[in-house]
């Protein structure tokens, strides 16, 4: 009688409760009613709302979520180890596969960790140019994060609204360096391309247009009753839970602590610029969905900033032709779109590195996912799966 | 025999009131071919309008403006291979499109779409559809549960548990309509035929009767119809983001198109039910204000008037196309079906054709009105959670339901009861 009693939105996991059972053992009967027994749920991987490739096993009382198990792997290439066997500057296409929707910011890092082993910086041309394009892909980033995240609510037109404004960006990218998806804009040592004619037109233009067509996106979803009721109070993680569980990024601003690695340790030159890091309150879907739209106008706030200040000179730091970085090794993490992207990047000295480990925010964030959604319903999973904003390619590597 | 046939056509009413068999079967034909056209016409319009509020431009490449895409659809589900999962069991699973889709297609047979143009007029009219259209839910029922696998159970569970409450909502707000028949008149009528003819005798629409009473509950039955059909933002049996397609996850070809058939029908008929008892059914608008022969002339000649603006459209799109060879046969069909649409138009000006298709017009109008709405629903809201959905259907529409059935209760009896008050007072 205690389960029923139990409000199934404060069951946590290590209580007796709902959440205190054990999600594949089978034979374990719910003891409210006599003939129950739990439905096991094989959730992906081919399934719509799953973002790729992700199997979540559900455990299931009714449409009650007792456990989850995340199945992941199925994307799985190698990336780590591929680089094993790459130069340091061949392996830098490779960085744009995992994160494919922010492939800017992946290339960033990976350029920014191999730069901090080799001891060189980029020219500040070229930091204001990386800037720039970083929060250009931050913002698609979190178009294709809003759009998917309100389709598995439900609501179908913000979806095309964001494709059509992210459209926008990759047009610029495309202009740039000739990709769309997988850029590979950066170098190691700088940019290797100089910015086209109009670039920064481009980008003023885009950041006027995009801030009306944000409170567009707005207008559709922040006071729209099924939206807020379907979101607010629901895969609350508040601060311990999350620190405890490595969780960075918007989910972890979310929950109101204050962590953002262009404030706390500014790489590039993001000290230079005038930016706000939103937090939210509650740590529940509705404060990760504010965040992240507030981030994307501190990303315009970035932008404009940048392009009226960008430096005239050389876009290239004097890197030999031939990287070989001295022994030693090195992590050099930046904000990603989804959080803290972490490169470890092992040297011997030779021209190929000894071991590239990815820290990826993606991979980590989804740990919090069974502490999230035990005691919800299966209607809360795929929004949750959707705030958690994960991309299957970085997941998996 | 012919006698029998040729008789009808001089009697001003249906063929079920007339004991006509003949023209019953003719009319069930009529009714049978037109709701699977306004089906397929309204899936094109379901994918044009939604492209338009999404930004897209929808169906484009088969036949102008992808006219001809339903039926490419259609031809393509026909000939898919005829797939019954190995674990399924057959029977019931063989049976439950066909369940789904009679129903949906049974409720017409007492939807007047005119005086006389119904197939018959049962003093039980809007309890049979209501029973009929509930019966819907066992097929659902019958096609997650043959099909012996998670997502369509769990489906069909949803959609069971969701038509049960919200029927009784609808219940509650039928019964307003009803007492609305019978109030201030002394007779009441269950029969659609007389519930349109008691909005015309009372020369008011339901809707705007005690207001705001009529209102109120007009507007729990446009909710609780919404959940009924399973459409957005109530679409959770087949919820494509958590149930992959809900009960008919496993289906295909076919009996999938079954499915979708039944679906649309089920929503056109819950859509005439709100048009009869609300808006007047096949009455057109200000029939009293805006009276007189004059007035009559002009509002009969809008059937024909549509259709020249629809035709004007297509003529228009035909002279915008491409001047390319490509598009040659494209710019053909689509001024072909321009003139086509145009010589409906003036088939609809001849005086004799003008006054009978007047009813069927106005009905059609106002039910394309609700499909327009279920369209923009699905372009606008997210979609409910299942506790949320059963918090409105059993914490707020059915006590309000309540609440207005008795409210229009008294309000129909106060001039009795104040008649009677003051006859006792000395």
């Amino acid at each position: 009688m205690k389960d029923l009693e139990t409000d199934y939105r404060h069951a946590k996991p290590g209580q007796s409760g709902p959440g205190a059972v054990d999600y594949l053992d089978l034979d374990t009967k719910d003891q409210t009613f006599l003939d129950t027994t739990e439905l096991v749920l094989n959730m992906g991987p081919q399934h719509p709302s799953t973002h790729g490739v992700l199997r979540v096993i559900l455990k299931l009382d009714g449409e009650k979520v007792l456990g989850t198990e995340c199945v992941i792997g199925y994307l799985h290439r190698g990336v780590e180890k591929i680089a094993e066997n790459r130069t340091y500057a061949m392996f830098n296409p490779y960085v744009d596969r995992m994160d494919y929707v922010a492939a800017v910011s992946n290339g960033l890092g990976y350029c920014e960790a191999v730069e901090k082993l080799q001891n060189v910086e980029a020219p500040p041309r070229a930091q204001y140019i990386r800037v720039i394009l970083t929060e250009l892909c931050r913002i698609a980033s979190h178009q294709v994060w809003l759009g998917t995240h309100a389709l598995d609510i439900g609501a179908l037109t913000p979806l095309f609204y964001c494709f059509r404004d992210r459209e926008e960006i990759l047009k610029i990218f495309e202009k740039y360096c000739g990709a769309r998806l997988t850029t590979h804009a950066f170098r190691i040592g700088g940019c290797i391309y100089e910015t086209y004619d109009g670039f920064e037109q481009d980008c003023l233009k885009f950041c006027d247009a995009f801030l009306p067509k944000l409170d567009e996106y707005e207008e559709l979803l922040t006071t729209n009753r099924i939206w807020v009721r379907r979101t607010k109070g629901v895969g609350i993680l508040n601060p311990e839970d999350c620190i405890a569980l490595g969780v960075t990024g918007p989910v972890l601003r979310a929950a109101g602590v204050k962590w953002d690695l262009r404030k706390a340790q500014p790489y590039e030159c993001y000290k230079n610029f005038d930016f706000e890091i939103p937090t939210g309150v509650n740590g529940d879907t509705y404060d990760r969905y504010l965040v992240r739209i507030e981030e994307m106008r501190q990303s315009v706030r970035i932008i404009r900033q940048a392009v009226e200040g960008l430096p005239q000179g050389p876009i290239m730091a004097k890197i030999p032709k031939v990287l070989k970085p001295p022994v030693g090794e090195v992590y050099h993490s930046i904000e990603a779109p989804k959080g803290e992207l972490g490169y470890f990047i092992v040297s011997d000295g030779s021209l190929q590195p000894y071991r590239v480990r990815v820290r990826p925010p993606s991979f980590v964030n989804l740990q919090a996912l069974d502490k999230m959604v035990r005691g919800l319903l299966v209607a809360d999973v795929v929004a949750v799966i959707g705030t958690l904003d994960i991309v299957l390619g970085e997941v998996d590597r | 025999m012919f006698d029998a046939i040729t008789k009808y056509l001089g009697s001003n009413a249906t063929p079920g009131e007339a004991g006509s068999m003949f023209w019953a079967t003719i009319y069930i034909l009529i009714i049978t071919v037109g709701i699977s056209l306004a089906v397929i016409s309204m899936n094109w319009l379901e994918r044009k309008i939604l492209a338009h509020m999404q930004v897209r431009i929808g169906p484009m490449r088969v036949g102008p403006h992808g006219l001809l895409q339903p039926f490419a659809d259609a031809l393509k589900l026909l000939i898919k291979e005829d797939i019954i999962p190995q674990d399924a069991d057959k029977l019931v699973f063989w049976s439950a499109p066909v369940v789904v889709t009679m129903t949906a297609f049974t409720t017409f047979l007492v939807v007047p779409f005119g005086r006389e143009h119904a197939v018959t007029d049962m003093n039980i009219g809007i309890l049979f559809m209501l029973g009929i259209s509930s019966l819907g839910v066992l097929g659902i029922i019958m096609a997650g549960w043959s099909s012996n696998s998670h997502y369509p159970l769990m489906g069909s569970l949803r959609s069971s548990a969701q038509m049960v409450s919200y029927e009784i909502a609808m219940g509650l707000a039928i019964v307003c309509a009803v007492l609305m028949t019978s109030l201030q008149t002394g007779t009441g009528t269950l029969s659609m035929i007389g519930i349109v003819e008691s909005q015309a005798s009372q020369h008011t629409w339901f809707i705007f009767k005690f207001f705001p009473l009529g209102f109120l509950a007009f507007a729990i039955f446009a909710i609780a119809m919404v959940a009924e059909t399973n459409r957005a933002p109530f679409d959770l049996p087949e919820a494509e983001s958590e149930l992959v397609a809900g009960f008919h996850t496993e289906y295909s070809g076919f009996r999938w198109s079954l499915f979708f058939l039944a679906e649309y029908a089920a929503m056109l008929a819950v859509s005439s039910i709100a048009v009869t008892l609300w808006l007047g059914g096949w009455m057109r608008p200000f029939p009293t204000w805006l009276g007189g022969s004059t007035w009559d002339m002009a509002f009969s000649l809008f059937p024909a008037l549509t259709f020249f603006v629809l035709a004007g459209l297509c003529l228009l799109g035909a002279v915008r196309m491409p001047k390319i060879p490509q598009m040659k046969i494209q710019t053909t069909g689509l001024a072909i079906f321009g003139f086509l649409l145009g010589f409906v138009g003036l088939l609809l000006i001849v005086p004799g054709v003008r006054e009978r298709v007047q009813d069927i017009y106005w009905f059609v109008v106002k039910v394309a009105f609700f499909m327009y709405l279920y369209i923009w629903y699905r372009g606008t809201f997210p979609r409910y959670r299942f506790d949320q959905l059963m918090k409105v259907g059993w914490k707020i529409l059915l006590p309000t339901g309540l609440g207005v059935l008795i409210a229009t209760a008294l309000w129909g009896l106060l001039p009795q009861i104040s008649s009677s008050i003051l006859g006792v007072l000395p």
